[in-house]
This record gives C-alpha cells, sequence and structure tokens, in this order.
C-alpha cells in the first residue's frame, strides 16, 4: 500500500485558550477528492493553513507523499507547495497584475518561466476555464465574483499542481455559477489526475466534486466515509449538519432567539 | 504589586515588538542581499518611491530654502551682523546636512510609507500573500526585497535633486528680495560645503529611504482585520517612520559633527 498523498496525524492547534483543531486525522489518497465539510469556526480554514505552511500546528504529523512538512521553510517549503495549487474563496487575485499575468504568475514567480513562454499556457488556462483572449488584458477588479474564481482556478491549475485545494470555492457566488465553479472543479481535477481537498459549507457542492466527505467539528474529523454513504451516517452531527436543521446536538455560540 | 505588573507587562509587549521588528529586519535584509532579484519589481518600486515623489520633495525643499533665507536675513539685521555671506553659508549647510534629508524623509514617510503599507495590507487581508505562498513566491523575495532595496537606492539621489532646489530656494529670496549680490551668494554657497556635509545628508538619505519602505512592509505584511487594520497599518507606519527619522537623524548628525 502506499503512503496516502497528504496525511493529518493528531493536528492540534489552539489560538490562545480557544482550541480550534482538537486531534485532526485524516489520510487523502492519490487521486483521491475529498471534502472537509463543518460550520463556520470549526476550524476548516486552519486545518489548510497547516497543511500549506501559512500556519505551525501546536502538535501532530502532516505529511505530504509521506515526508514530514511541519516547520519546514524557505527553498524545502517552495518545492512542497509547488506540488500544490490552491484556489482562494475570495480568488485572491493580485490586483497589481492582469489577468493574464495571474493566470500565469506560477509559471514566471514560482517556476521561473520566461513571459513569452507563459504567456500561452496561461491563455490556454484561461480557455480551460472558459475565459476567452478578450479578458486576458483586463483587471481583476473588473471582473465579477464567478469570474474572479475561474481565473483563480486557471492560476492554481496552471502550474500542473499534484494536489488541488479548494477554500469554500461556492461562497459568494449565486447558484448557478455556484455549480459551473463545481463543474469546472471536477473536469479540472479529472483533466489533471490531482488529488483534491475541498473546504465547504455548501452540501451541494460537497455531494458533487467529492468521493468522500470528513465531518469536522469541534476541532475533530468526527465522521468521514464515500460521498454515497453520507446520507445513510449513523451521526446526529452529520445529519443535523446534512440537512440545516437550527435543533440538534451541534452547540452554536450564539443565543437562540 | 499590581502597578509592578503593569510595568512588567507593559515593558515584556515593548521587548517582544522589538524582536518582531528586529526578526523582520533581519529576514528582509538577508532577502535584499540574496538572488534571486526581481528586476522588473525593483525598477518599478524606484519609479513609484523615487520619480513620483520628486515634485512633492521639490516643492518642500524650495519653500525650506526660500523661508530660511528670509528668517535668518531678519535675525541677522536685528543684530547688525553682515548678513549677505552669512545666509548663502546657513542655507547651503542647513539644507544639505539636516532639513533636506529630513523634510524629504518626512515627506516620502507620508506618501510612500503609508502607500506601501496599505497596498501590502489589503494583500495581507485579502488573502494574497497566502496565494504567494502557496505559488512558490516568497513574500518577503517579491513584495519586500523590491521596496526596500528602492528605497535605500532613490532616496539619496532624491536628497541630492532637493538640496540642489533648496540651495535654489534660498538664492530666489536672497537675490530678488533681499538684493544681494548673485555671484557673490553662489560662490560662498560652493566654497562654505564641504563632502562630508553632503555625505552626511546622503548617508541619512539612504537610512531614512531603508527605514521608511522597511516600516511600510513590516506593518502592511502583519496588519489584521480588514479595512480598519489597514488603516492602523497605515498610520503606524506613517508615525514610526516619522519618528525614527527624526531620532536617527540627531544620532547621525551627533556621530558625524558630534565632537
Amino acid at each position: 500500500m502506499t503512503a496516502p498523498k497528504i496525511r493529518l496525524q493528531g493536528v492540534r492547534k489552539k489560538f490562545g485558550a480557544k482550541v480550534v483543531l482538537d486531534g485532526v486525522d485524516l489520510d487523502v489518497m492519490a487521486g483521491e477528492s475529498v471534502v472537509i465539510i463543518g460550520g463556520s469556526g470549526s476550524g476548516k480554514s486552519v486545518t489548510l493553513k497547516c497543511i500549506l505552511g501559512l500556519m505551525t500546528p501546536d502538535a501532530g504529523e502532516i505529511a505530504i507523499d509521506g515526508e514530514p512538512v511541519i516547520g519546514v521553510g524557505g527553498r524545502e517549503r517552495e518545492r512542497i507547495n509547488a506540488k500544490i495549487g490552491m484556489l482562494f474563496q475570495s480568488a485572491a487575485l493580485f490586483d497589481s497584475l492582469t489577468v493574464w499575468e495571474n493566470a500565469a504568475f506560477g509559471l514566471i514567480a514560482g517556476k521561473g518561466m520566461s513571459r513569452r513562454e507563459a504567456r500561452p499556457v496561461a491563455m490556454e488556462m484561461l480557455a480551460r476555464v472558459g475565459l476567452d483572449a478578450k479578458f486576458a488584458m483586463m483587471s481583476p477588479a473588473d471582473l465579477s465574483g464567478g469570474m474572479r474564481k475561474r481565473v483563480g482556478l486557471a492560476r492554481a491549475i496552471a502550474i500542473e499542481p499534484e494536489i488541488l485545494f479548494f477554500d469554500e470555492p461556492t461562497t459568494g457566488i449565486d447558484p448557478i455559477m455556484g455549480d459551473i465553479i463545481n463543474e469546472l472543479i471536477v473536469k479540472c481535477t479529472e483533466e489533471t489526475g490531482a488529488t483534491a481537498l475541498t473546504i465547504t459549507h455548501d452540501m451541494a457542492s460537497a455531494r458533487k466534486i467529492s468521493d468522500r466527505i470528513a465531518m469536522l467539528y469541534k476541532g475533530k474529523i468526527v465522521w468521514a466515509g464515500p460521498t454515497g454513504e453520507i446520507d445513510r451516517a449513523d451521526n446526529g452531527i452529520v445529519q443535523q449538519f446534512i440537512n440545516g436543521r437550527a435543533e440538534g446536538p451541534i452547540e452554536i455560540d450564539v443565543r437562540r432567539l | 504589586m499590581t502597578a509592578v505588573q503593569t510595568i512588567g507587562r507593559v515593558f515584556l509587549a515593548f521587548l517582544e515588538l522589538v524582536g518582531q521588528v528586529t526578526m523582520f529586519t533581519l529576514v528582509a535584509v538577508s532577502h535584499c542581499l540574496r538572488p534571486p532579484f526581481y528586476f522588473r519589481l525593483i525598477g518599478r518600486q524606484m519609479m513609484e518611491i523615487g520619480y513620483y515623489s520628486l515634485p512633492v520633495i521639490a516643492l518642500t525643499t524650495l519653500f525650506a530654502g526660500m523661508v530660511l533665507a528670509l528668517q535668518s536675513y531678519t535675525g541677522f539685521q536685528r543684530n547688525s551682523v553682515g548678513a549677505e555671506s552669512a545666509i548663502a553659508e546657513i542655507v547651503v549647510l542647513s539644507i544639505t546636512r539636516e532639513l533636506g534629508p529630513v523634510l524629504a524623509g518626512l515627506m516620502v514617510a507620508a506618501r510612500v510609507g503609508s502607500s506601501i503599507a496599505a497596498e501590502i495590507g489589503t494583500m495581507r487581508v485579502t488573502e494574497q500573500i497566502d496565494a504567494l505562498v502557496t505559488l512558490s513566491t516568497n513574500p518577503f523575495k517579491f513584495l519586500v526585497a523590491p521596496r526596500v532595496i528602492a528605497g535605500v537606492a532613490t532616496l539619496p539621489l532624491l536628497i541630492v535633486i532637493g538640496d540642489i532646489i533648496g540651495v535654489f530656494g534660498g538664492y530666489i529670496v536672497s537675490i530678488y528680495r533681499l538684493g544681494f549680490n548673485p555671484t557673490l551668494y553662489l560662490k560662498t554657497s560652493w566654497d562654505k560645503l564641504f563632502a562630508e556635509d553632503v555625505i552626511t545628508g546622503l548617508v541619512k538619505a539612504a537610512v531614512f529611504g531603508f527605514i521608511i519602505t522597511l516600516m511600510g512592509c513590516y506593518q502592511g505584511y502583519n496588519s489584521r482585520g480588514g479595512a480598519q487594520g489597514v488603516g492602523a497599518a497605515t498610520i503606524n507606519s506613517v508615525v514610526s517612520s516619522s519618528i525614527l527619522i527624526l531620532i536617527l537623524n540627531y544620532l547621525i548628525s551627533a556621530m558625524f559633527f558630534g565632537t
């Protein structure tokens, strides 16, 4: 059996007295698409940031391709992150650059490709996410939310990553555009053969793009299993979440009306 | 006991801040010295910091030189000392040694430091800095180093131009308002100016350029919490670099002219 593409073991992280991750265990196998679902503030984003090295966990192990990555910095970190492409929640496009320069960023700044070489690749990536050449010279500020996500996706897949992270891919856009983005995600991960890890609280999106779903609650994975089995999950927390009920075992930090 | 605790807490917070700034500075400097260098970005920052600051610097030093000539003349009249050669000397020395670097430094801190802090701060809160990391690009290399290099390189150039314009400001007032002899004025300015006057000014300029860009980057890089955080970062960058400019200006002056 090969090592999982991404392995998290007992990952803990707290901010001050607030425990955000309380021993997260999760294996993502190569070529698999895993979605982590969970409410706001359940530690989904922190999990991704810990894997990317944007935050350092207090305890636990994180390995990519069997290689421990916690505390790794500098050139080594750049080499590891070169395997990973990420689509940010608000796309996080560089607003000082044009659309095509954004799409080409990982190639030019990360891999040292010349602008002349990178441009056709960027244009091809933009075409793959459904943006034609007329958008290439525009500024990201002139695009709608859905368009920005497409550019963000083009930027993430341009470096031909082995792993793709999607941070709330459908948040902040309308349901139709959300579904188009979902389909793009499925298409891009299939075409590139990349391993995908998504965090979301949008169940429609989770069902569409995942092979496997893991539910994060109070800093722990409380349920994980194939997408088809989630409706039969014998877990009150999962059932409350996927059915979107206000009443149930999930403790919410706000006072009920 | 509580008073001691409070003092202790404030002191520890201060030490933590000093530690953070020092670490940030060391990392920033190490990235300024090691390849790869993004020459395209350095060039763009030199335009932004140097070229676009010229009008502001020119106006500031021009009027500083003018008012200096005017006020010293008033002073000399009251004390009935021979004003003509003294004013040229006062203007040229004050401008090159102190007023040129300090006024230009403060103006650049307001213009450039704030814009760096706001830009990098916005990049921080919109996850653009995280995006850089995921694209295998070091934010220090890509954002901080080009700005710091451009600041250290362009501020001395700006100050040289500012010095010339400042002396010219004194010249205008002395010749057209106070009726001095133009040849004598220029000759005195030139004779009384030594290399070390200009060199201290340039050393100051390079130091100020470093401080302004570094503080802008530091505050922006560490900004938290949306629009308000970016606003706070902008204020802090201008206030901290302005205060550091004034303190370091005194220290450098004391070092060169102290004895």
